[in-house]
């Protein structure tokens, strides 16, 4: 378990029209009386709308919208390890050292990208382009070492690879 | 052999046109020929178990449903893939997602289900897009929708994507994660066929066990039967990761020994076989085997059950002689520690003191009573939680003492590694 508290900025955000129209899209998937099913993808919209994490105003714009009391969306919230409660980087590197990248050099690769980057996992750079996390198996484990940027998969890393990859990121 | 693979070395293997040039959606039809009940009756008799990790007879489960009950019911298929060590369907996924969609409409069928639901893990995001694609394709050509290839049977498909939680590959935290709350499991009975999500009837499968119903249709239930072994027919995709020369998903009949999987298929131990140190042969919580054990076991339900671990989810995990096995242990341990929802105490604490003692234990700060307290401390998780995770998390220390029980009475008398 681990444990993750929400934060507070003051803002109140809004979705744009067009996550709007595509969150009544998502309420379509599931039966008209479990608005609630809802949460987890406007959560993950919101995340991706609001700058790449959720701050407790959007949770409880969240909760408003699904018509959820707002402890239940914190819950949700705190319990998912995607749903990032405090500011990222614009490149979130999430590094796989579970077993099978283990077994095949993630310990270089996460020592790589630390140097790389001058950040220990946990940490977001100053000028907020990286955060560097490490992270639990995420099933690319006949390609490892692997990490994650963002939304996309990083196979087959070395330590001279990363940094490759680090240097070609817009 | 391959079923499940069959087509995911072709280009565009995961569009419509190629799915369909290549036979895709015929057993769907000749499943409505076949009628329902005779559906699940071929499902039962190719003898195919769950692959996701339990390895329940599908087709039983099938059956489980109640019939002319009022209630709406749902299929949810688990695309998880959580369990550390297994990747192999995240390649259906990507590259062959019409056949799971094919299976899950049979399944749909048979049962008399109208909603499905994929459950993907979020992380698996470019994976879900494909998949959202060959959904949408479907629906274009009716193929999903109110009346599936103008058979007048209704079946409409959804994605919903998960949030980096791994205890909701298990089936109950994964509805309670559909249905928009922390995902921790319930208590069974009442099991998911009765009361699953929304408080109804539910099928819950893996993607590769749906992802082998067109073909069990296809060619009969009694052909697939005949593959594997006896209680575990069929094919399986094992995901080989760690130290072969060649890491990858192979699909393979199941019964095949391990030695040939690794030698025949993955490329070999790196370093030769007399460098293995040992297996775990069915992901992260199954115990390890020692190489002497891999040299002769089969990859089957039975056998693997028999030597004390299990098949699992077929993530093949291979260690070879540089490994430190407390080292390795310990990586498994914090995870659990993580991975535990807190809901049950033998779980929530037992995965804390697993990790902090395995912690301890491979800086070289461990006692010989703490061997005996990690042992203590898994018979204390061990069938006492709601889950199966505290069971999953005491595995690997328990397979890892009973098979290499002098490493950690050498880093307890010597503070470190005899692996170097």
């Amino acid at each position: 378990m681990n444990e993750r508290s929400t934060r507070s900025t003051g803002v109140t955000p809004r979705f744009s029209e067009e996550s709007l129209a595509q969150i009544e899209v998502i309420f379509q998937r599931y039966p008209a009386d479990r608005r609630q099913s809802a949460v987890m993808p406007i959560l993950h919209l919101a995340q991706r709308e609001f700058g790449g994490w959720l701050s407790r105003e959007s949770l409880d714009y969240v909760a408003e919208l699904v018509g959820m009391p707002p402890i239940r969306v914190y819950e949700v919230a705190t319990f998912y390890t995607m749903y990032n409660l405090q500011p990222v980087g614009r490149y979130h590197i999430q590094a796989c050292t579970n077993i099978s990248c283990w077994l095949c050099g993630s310990d270089q690769v996460m020592d790589s990208l630390k140097r790389k980057l001058k950040l220990e996992a946990g940490q977001t750079s100053e000028d907020k382009r990286f955060t560097l996390a490490e992270v639990e198996c995420l099933g690319a484990c006949v390609n490892a070492p692997m990490m994650q940027i963002n939304d996309d998969y990083y196979e087959n890393l070395t330590a001279d690879k990363v940094v490759e990859i680090i240097d070609r990121l817009p | 052999m391959k079923i499940v693979y069959q087509n995911i070395h072709l280009a565009n293997s995961h569009t419509l046109a190629v799915y369909e040039a290549n036979g895709g959606y015929k057993a769907l039809l000749k499943a409505f020929d076949l009628g329902s009940d005779e559906v699940i009756e071929e499902v039962k008799r190719s003898g195919i178990r769950g692959r996701g990790g339990a390895g329940f007879p599908a087709g039983l489960k099938w059956s489980f449903i109640p019939k002319n009950d009022p209630r709406p019911k749902y299929l949810t298929c688990n695309a998880d893939e959580g369990e550390p060590g297994t990747c192999k369907d995240r390649d259906i996924i990507r590259y062959d997602p019409h056949r799971l969609i094919e299976g899950m409409i049979i399944c749909g069928f048979a049962v008399g289900i109208q909603q499905g639901y994929i459950y993907i893990r979020g992380e698996f995001y470019r994976e879900a897009e494909r998949l959202q694609d060959a959904i949408d394709e479907a629906y274009a050509k009716g193929i999903l929708g109110e009346n599936v290839c103008g058979r007048g049977v209704r079946f409409d498909l959804a994605i919903h994507r998960g949030g980096g939680a791994y205890v909701c590959g298990e089936e109950t935290g994964l509805i309670e994660s559909i249905e928009g709350k922390k995902g921790q499991p319930r208590l069974k009975p009442p099991f998911p066929a009765n009361i699953g999500l929304y408080g109804c009837p539910t099928v819950i499968n893996n993607v590769e066990t749906l992802a082998s119903i067109p073909t069990i249709i296809e060619r009969g239930g009694a052909w697939y039967g005949g593959l594997g072994v006896a209680k575990s027919s069929g094919t399986k995709i094992f995901s080989v990761s760690g130290h072969v020369n060649k890491p990858g998903n192979y699909e393979v009949e199941l019964g095949i020994p391990l030695k040939s999987l690794l030698e025949d298929h993955a490329g070999g131990v790196r370093g030769g076989w007399s460098n293995l140190k040992g297996v775990i042969p069915g992901g992260s919580s199954s115990p390890i085997l020692p190489a002497e054990v891999c040299a002769t076991i089969t990859m089957d339900y039975d056998s693997l059950g028999k030597a004390g671990t299990m098949l699992g989810s077929g993530a093949v995990i291979v260690l070879d002689k540089s490994v430190c096995i407390v080292r390795a242990v310990a990586r498994l341990s914090r995870f659990y520690r993580h991975e535990s929802c807190g809901q049950c105490t033998p779980c929530r604490e037992g995965t804390g003191w697993l990790a902090q003692i395995m912690t301890r234990m491979e800086a070289g700060q461990g006692t010989l009573e703490d061997i005996d307290l990690l042992q203590d401390i898994c018979a204390n998780i061990g069938g006492k939680t709601i889950c199966a995770l505290g069971d999953a998390a005491a595995g690997p220390v328990m397979g890892a003492i009973r098979a290499f029980k002098e490493e950690f009475i050498y880093h307890v008398e010597h503070g470190r590694c005899m692996a170097g």
